[in-house]
Order: C-alpha cells, then structure tokens, then sequence
C-alpha cells in the first residue's frame, strides 16, 4: 500500500500526483517505458481493461497470486481429507453397509470440492487484498477527468511519494500521446465516519449479540418452565395416548378396555395338561395328546434346549454351561445350576419339568415370557432323551450305529 | 484461434465475420452497454416493467407454494411410494444442468482462448447463478424439515452428530456448494472493473455509492490488472474440473445407488454432456430476445449464436449416444432388471416422456447442421426451448421411469405430480427471470473490459496491425 498523507494533512501545495491521459494503449506502453527508465518507482498507468505488454513496459514483477492459491488448495485438500477422517472415523463412527469408517476413494470428491473451494477463496480474496482493495477513497477519484479511465482513456500517475517527484511533471509533458498532464489534488474531505452510521452501526452490533447471549444465559441456567419449542415437529400431535384423560367417554378413559370375555389369540387356556403340565392339578406323566414326539419334535426341542437351556445347564444337561464356566472362573458367587441327570430329576414327571421351565424354580427364573408352549415341551422332551442318554449302554443304541461307536472307543 | 482481424478472416475458408458488428470504439463499447443499465428509475423501459410483474408475480407463486409446503409437509407433492423423488429432485437436475453453461462459456472456453466468449460470457455467468440458486431451493425444500436442513453441512451440534461423508448426496451438497460460490465469485470478480465503469458514469448520487461499495475502489490501475488477469486465469482454471466434477456428482446420487437404470458408468459423461447442451440452450433461450430488447445486436452477433448452436448440436448429439448406448449395455449386460428398465422407458407407461426426451434433445437440434438454420434467429430459438423442455423430460425419465418400476412388481406404481409440483416449477422460472430480469436492467450485462481486450485498436484501423516490437501494445496477446 501507498504510504498516504492522512487526508486533511497534505503537503502545503496540495498535489497528490501529477497525471498524464492518454487516448491510445501503443502510447500508454511506450510512455510507461520511459517512466520505468527514467527510475520512477511510486507510479501506476491506469487503462479501462488489462493491456497486453504493459507488464514489461511498466516493469512489473510477476505476482506471488499463484503461491498463495497453492496454499489455499492444499489447506483444502488436507482440511477435506482431516475433516472426514475425523467426523466419521473419531468422533462419530458409524457402520454403513460394512463399508470400512475411513477410505481415501469414498473422501476424494469432498477434498477435491474443497480443494477448488479454498483455491478459489485464495485467488479471489488474495487478489483483492494483495491489491490493497477494497479502498473507496482515492485522491484519483476526485479528478473528473480520471473517470474516463474505466471506459476509453489511459493514464500514468507518478505520486508525490516518488523520490524523483520534481521532475515528474516535465516527463509527463514530454511524453508522445499525452493528451493533458494535470495535477491530482491531495483529498482533503474529512475521514471521520459520520454519525448516524456510527450510532446505527454500535446498535445494530450490540443488537447482533443478543441472540448469543440469551442462548449463552439459557445454555447454563435451569428454569423451571417447559421447553420452548421453536417448531414442534411431532411433539404435540392431536391424538390421546394410552392412561390419558379423555371426556368422550363415561369412564373418562382414552382407552377402552377390551369387551368382557375378550381373549387374545392363543391365549386361549382350555387344556391343562397342555398348559400348565397338569391333569386335575397332578403333574402329567406324557406329553399332552395334541402333541407328537417324533423324531422331528426331539430336533425342535434340541434346537430350544440349546438356545435358551444350555447357556447354563450346558449342552449336556450336567449343569456347565457357558455362564457357568465364565462365572466360576472369575469366582463369583454362583449356585451351580441343577445337573438334570442326577436322580432327584430323573424321577421328576415330563409334566414337573415342564412346570419348571414355565414357572421357574429356587434360582431359575420362569422362561413362560421367552419360551412358547409346544416349544416348553419339545425343551422338556429333550431334556428327558439326555437323562436317558447320560445313563445309556450300548444296548440302547440302535444296532446299525454300534459299529461305529465300537470303532471310535479302539482308537 | 485468436484473430479478429478481417484481413486475416477473409483467407479463412468458413468467412468468420468479426466478434463485433459495425464501426466501434471503446467509448461506443462502454456507451452501449452502460446505456442498459443507466436510465433513472422513473425511465424505465415499459417492456422491462411488464416483463418483471409478470415475472416477479411468479415469483410470488413460487413464494406461495414453499410457505404452503412448509406449513403443510411434503405430502402436498406428489411423491409418494415407490417414487419418493418426483419433481423437486427432476426440477433440481434440471436447473443445476442449465447453470453449467455460463461457467463453461467464461472458463473453458476462457482457456481455449475462444474470444468471442467475451460477449456473452458474463450474461451466461448470470444465467448460472440464478439457475443454481433455482436448483439449490429444491433439495432445500426437499428435505421436508426444513429447519433442519443444517443438518446437511458439517456443523458442531449438541448431538455430536456428523453427517455422513461416504455418501453421494453430501458430494452433492458440497459440489453444489462450492460450484455456487466459485461461480459467484467468478462473475463478481470480472464484474469488478464494469462496476467500476458504472460508478465512473454515474449522475446520481445513490447509483454512485452502490456500484462504488461494489466496485470495492477499483482504478484500472495495472497493478491491479495484473494481479486480477492471473486471479481471473487461475479461477477459470479452477472453474474448469468443477464444473465438470459438479454434474459427475449429480450423477452420482443416481449411479451410486443400484436402482436398475440408474446403477450405471455413463451418468457422469452423460449427464456433463447434458448439463452443457441444456445450458447452452438456455443462454441462446435468453440471449436471442435480450439482444434484440436491449439494442446489444453490434456486440452480442449472429456469430455468436452460430457458435452456441454448433456446441448445441454437438452435445446434443452426445447425449443422443449416451442414450444409445444406455440401450445397448441393457442388451450387452444380460441383466434381466437392467434390459426390462430400458425396455419399459421406451414402450412402458412413460413412453410418451421417452419419446418427447428423444424428439427434443437427439432429432430437434440435427437441424443444426445445416448453417441457413444455425443463423436463422425463429429456428434456433424453436429449437433452444425444444431442448429446453427435452432436458426437464431427460430428467423426469432417468428418475421416475426407474423408480416407479424397480425390481419387484407388487412394489410398482405410476406418479402423477400435484397442482402444488407443476405451480413450483413454474414458480422457479419465476425466481430465475425476476434475478435475470434485475441483472439486466442494473448491472453490466457485457464483459466491456473483456470485449474491450479483444478488440482491435480503434486508433488504428480494422485491417491495420500495430508495429511489431517493443512493447506490443494491442490487446491481441492471447495467443
């Protein structure tokens, strides 16, 4: 930027610059040649569009504009590659479709949009800037004349600034072309801010930080009032939820209780032995006759043995199940679950066990809530072939199954 | 290519008439174009006055229907199952696709040296803007909370929430965005220097303080210019793959996803070739009554428009391959989804879309070929808003054909848009010629220093070069 005199304070003959117009840029070019040779360091020519050569006439050194938009873009291109690693691999990770929470592909078109973002703020605002713009007081603009210089006239101003100032003018008269040469006065108006943008501007910026402050006062203060909802989205919807007051009907209730002797599906108890593993409060001794134990039905009852039984009571019923284990092994207080395949529940009746499953028993909770009724007897049904299992010989197997056991114990 | 000199011109074999039409000096440039701008107030044109009721009433409509939309929820739309995209995103690709020619025109072709850009480039720069602002209002309104939207972009939130970056829609966000703000920048910054000229000119002292705050002190001097032509160079640099990457990104929230008849390779090709074949219509749509209206035939010529034409011709008939080969790769593929999706474009219930896409955008703009109907004004006019509408239907086909028929047909349906759809893209046009119409009537509508640059230097002749050595002082250095 041009050292300025503070406008007001000018030197006591009141030039700012002398000023030289031209009509024509081949006089522009060779006129600002001689400025240059003659060692003229505070000047400028000023043309109503970027003649070409007159970089090198003037003697201008190229401009470092393409470093700083490098910068930019680098600062973009990291930024991107930063901001993405972070939000979505540290601070808030999140599984889409498997895909891994950091990869350079899926990045690459948000660093490149940041990339041209950034090296776009730089060249634009680098240009301005590094041109000592925005400036909107300028001693040339007070020259009527100079207003041609955005349409058709070209012109050289040698500053008063320039070291060789005293012989600027006599150049300038002698130059080809030079139409007028004629003295720039120093601005004299008056730089203060009027007052009415001052006050309006202190206002408007106090008013500006009120929101702020009253989010700041709301964020660490507690108040007893509901929540002031700006928009209430789903909030508040015109409808009664459930244990609400509701004068529509007599009872004043917003819901209706179901009509009297309403069942819900199969919650329909009309079989006891079924239901509850009795017949006349005695437990059952086989499975109830809605109910086939077949080879399909020991497979369902394996399959619910080992989701819902073994964790505990092991797969083998013998009371080592995985929680077990882990809970003996890091010394807990644990009551080791029930080995089925002792006596005292070898003579329990299927119907006992099946009562143990659906209400639970000392430490076991009731499975009622996880466990449907077939599945409780397809449970118990297994159950029964381990017991006889864990005490079976070799007359239990069937004799084509033999060869093979025989075979496994010589090895 | 760079000359305009008429001694040269007259060995070339096409005859290139020069950029600018009739005697012109730098001072009948200045004066042609500031006239536009400059008339008082109470002086303004009745054409202009009628032309921005009419179009600022639209505006309004558009105005009516968000607020309708706001206060009621997207219901109001027609997009319901399967087609959960209707119009607002078609209205979307639509605008984004036209606001690629102005980048284009100012920097690829910029870089190509391509001179004649000079006159039209900074009304295709504004047409870009608007149109982006267009496009942008409808994945905005699209969102359904709206007030919410700030959920798009990554900001620091109490639920330490972030959005999610391996998805295509937030490319979109951020390719649209940055492509907004480049372009603005882009037009504002070669705007700087023709504000400057406006400020120079002007009689009141309202006009004087507004192009002053926005001309930001501008003198012309050759400091400035310096810095400013090699900021301009690297902007066009960089507009030049945004603006190619921006319509890839578009295409991507489509060819990401594995819908059969979006799940393909070509989109980003085709949808770029699209984009600048709709937009290059757009600027010929406006151009051609703009010039006439506001007496810019001298500098804005016939040649001007033939060149758009030819880019017209030829992207269209890019896009007419890409069609092609969207066919042919259902057949070559063997995917029997892939091949049903293509087949039931052209022969299923949106054959009639398919068939107006076809007409408008691959056989209407053939005519091109032939140079009695590239420089004749009624035929290229017809043809712009052929393509025009070509390019709304290209859009409706590729996103409601696929999704109202995808893989399982117990889940088709047919989408029928509500008076609520059709009054907001009507109301679009009414924000983009409201915008246009205020470009036109208060800022420079010609790049004058641009078209200055190029021109030959009045002081001595059309056929005469200037000495050869020393500084080269006519602005003929870009070669």
């Amino acid at each position: 930027m041009n050292p300025e005199h503070a406008p007001g304070q000018g030197p006591e003959d009141g030039v700012h610059a002398v000023v030289a117009e031209f009509s024509h840029p081949h006089d522009l070019a060779a006129a600002c040649e001689k400025v240059r040779d003659a060692g003229f360091t505070r000047w400028d020519a000023y043309t109503p569009f970027p003649v070409h050569g007159l970089d090198d006439a003037m003697g201008i050194k190229p401009t470092i504009l393409p470093w700083v938009v490098l910068a930019g873009g680098i600062t973009g291109c990291g930024g991107g590659l930063l901001l993405q690693y972070w939000a979505n691999s540290i601070a808030y990770p999140f599984i889409i479709s498997g895909k891994p929470m950091f990869s350079i592909p899926a990045n690459v078109p948000i660093m490149f949009e940041l990339t041209i973002l950034l090296s776009a703020f730089a060249a634009f605002f680098g240009n301005l800037l590094m041109g000592g713009l925005p400036r909107f007081s300028n001693p040339l603009f007070r020259m009527p004349r100079f207003r041609r210089a955005t349409s058709d006239r070209f012109f050289i101003s040698i500053e008063r600034s320039d070291p060789r100032f005293a012989e600027a003018k006599a150049l300038l008269s002698g130059l080809a072309g030079a139409v007028v040469v004629e003295e720039c006065p120093v601005d004299t108006s008056s730089d203060e801010i009027p007052r009415v943008v001052r006050y309006t501007g202190l206002t408007v910026g106090l008013l500006a930080l009120a929101p702020f402050f009253l989010f700041f006062t709301a964020r660490n203060t507690t108040s007893t009032e509901p929540q002031f909802h700006v928009v209430p989205d789903m909030d508040f919807q015109p409808k009664y939820k459930a244990q609400t007051e509701n004068d529509m009907f007599a009872d004043g209730r917003a819901m209706r209780l179901p009509v009297a002797g309403t069942v819900a599906r199969g919650e329909l108890r009309d079989d006891e032995h079924l239901q509850d593993g009795t017949i006349d409060g005695v437990w059952a001794k086989d499975l109830p006759p809605s109910i086939t134990g077949d080879a399909a039905f020991m497979a369902r009852g394996r399959e619910v043995f080992a989701i819902y039984c073994s964790v505990c009571h092991g797969l083998d019923g013998r009371g080592d199940g995985l929680v077990t284990r882990r809970a003996q092994q890091k010394g807990l207080s644990w009551v080791r679950p029930t080995d089925m395949l002792q006596d005292t529940v070898r003579v329990q009746d299927i119907g006992q066990l099946y009562g143990t499953v659906k209400n639970g028993i000392r430490n076991m909770p009731s499975y009622a809530a996880q466990i449907g009724v077939r599945d409780r007897w397809a449970a118990v049904y297994y159950v029964r072939a381990l017991q006889r299992a864990g005490y079976a010989s070799l007359d239990d197997v069937p004799p084509g199954e033999r060869a093979k056991l025989e075979k496994k114990g010589d090895d | 290519m760079t000359s305009i000199d008429p001694t040269l011109v007259e060995e070339r074999p096409g005859d290139r008439p020069p950029i600018l039409d009739g005697p012109n000096d730098y001072a009948s440039v200045t004066e042609d174009v500031c006239r536009i701008a400059e008339p008082p107030v109470t002086q303004t044109p009745k054409g202009w006055l009628m032309g921005f009721a009419l179009a600022s009433t639209i505006l309004l409509v558009l105005g009516a229907m968000v607020a309708h939309l706001f206060l009621t929820g997207v219901g109001v739309w027609g997009n319901r199952s399967p087609v959960f995209w209707g119009w607002p995103i078609v209205n979307f690709v639509f605008w984004v696709g036209i606001g690629h020619a102005g980048t284009l025109i100012s920097a690829i072709l910029f870089l190509f040296r391509q001179k004649w850009r000079t006159s039209i480039n900074r009304f295709a720069e504004a047409m870009t803007i608007f149109a982006v602002m267009c496009a942008g209002l409808f994945p905005g309104i699209h969102v359904g909370r709206v007030w919410l939207a700030y959920y798009l972009f990554p900001i620091p939130n109490q639920m330490q929430m972030w959005p999610n970056f391996r998805s295509p829609l937030l490319w979109d966000v951020f390719a649209v965005g940055t492509y907004a703000t480049v372009s603005l920048l882009f037009w504002y910054m070669g705007m700087i220097p023709d504000l400057a000229t406006l400020r120079d000119r002007a009689t009141s002292k309202v006009r004087r303080l507004a192009y002053g705050i926005f001309s930001l002190g501008w003198t012309g001097s050759n400091r400035q210019w310096h810095r400013f032509e090699r900021a301009y160079l690297i902007l066009a640099a960089l507009a030049t793959p945004l603006v190619l990457s921006v319509h890839s990104v578009v295409s991507f929230d489509f060819a990401v996803a594995q819908l059969p008849g979006w799940h393909t390779t070509i989109f980003p090709p085709y949808f770029v070739a699209g984009a600048i074949f709709s937009g290059f219509a757009m600027v010929v749509t406006l151009m051609v009554p703009a010039r006439q209206f506001f007496g810019l035939k001298r500098i804005v010529t016939v040649r001007h428009l033939e060149a758009m034409n030819k880019v017209i011709l030829a992207t269209g008939t890019m896009v007419g391959y890409a069609y092609g080969m969207e066919f042919f790769i259902s057949w070559y593929g063997g995917n029997p989804a892939e091949t049903f999706t293509f087949v039931n474009r052209a022969f299923g219930p949106y054959a009639w879309a398919y068939w107006i896409m076809v007409s408008c955008n691959v056989l209407a703009p053939q005519v091109f070929w032939f140079k009695k109907a590239r420089t004749s004004i009624p035929i290229m006019m017809v043809v712009a808003i052929f393509v025009n509408i070509g390019m709304w239907f290209e859009r409706f086909v590729i996103t409601v054909t696929s999704l109202s028929r995808d893989f399982v047909p117990s889940s088709w349906g047919y989408f029928s848009p509500t008076w609520v759809d059709v009054l907001t893209l009507i109301g679009s046009f009414g924000l983009f010629f409201t915008l246009f119409l205020l470009f036109c009537r208060f800022l420079p509508t010609v790049a004058m220093a641009e078209v200055k640059a190029a021109m030959p230097e009045p002081g001595h002749g059309h056929a005469e070069r200037p000495p050869a050595g020393g500084a080269e002082p006519a602005p003929e250095g870009g070669r």
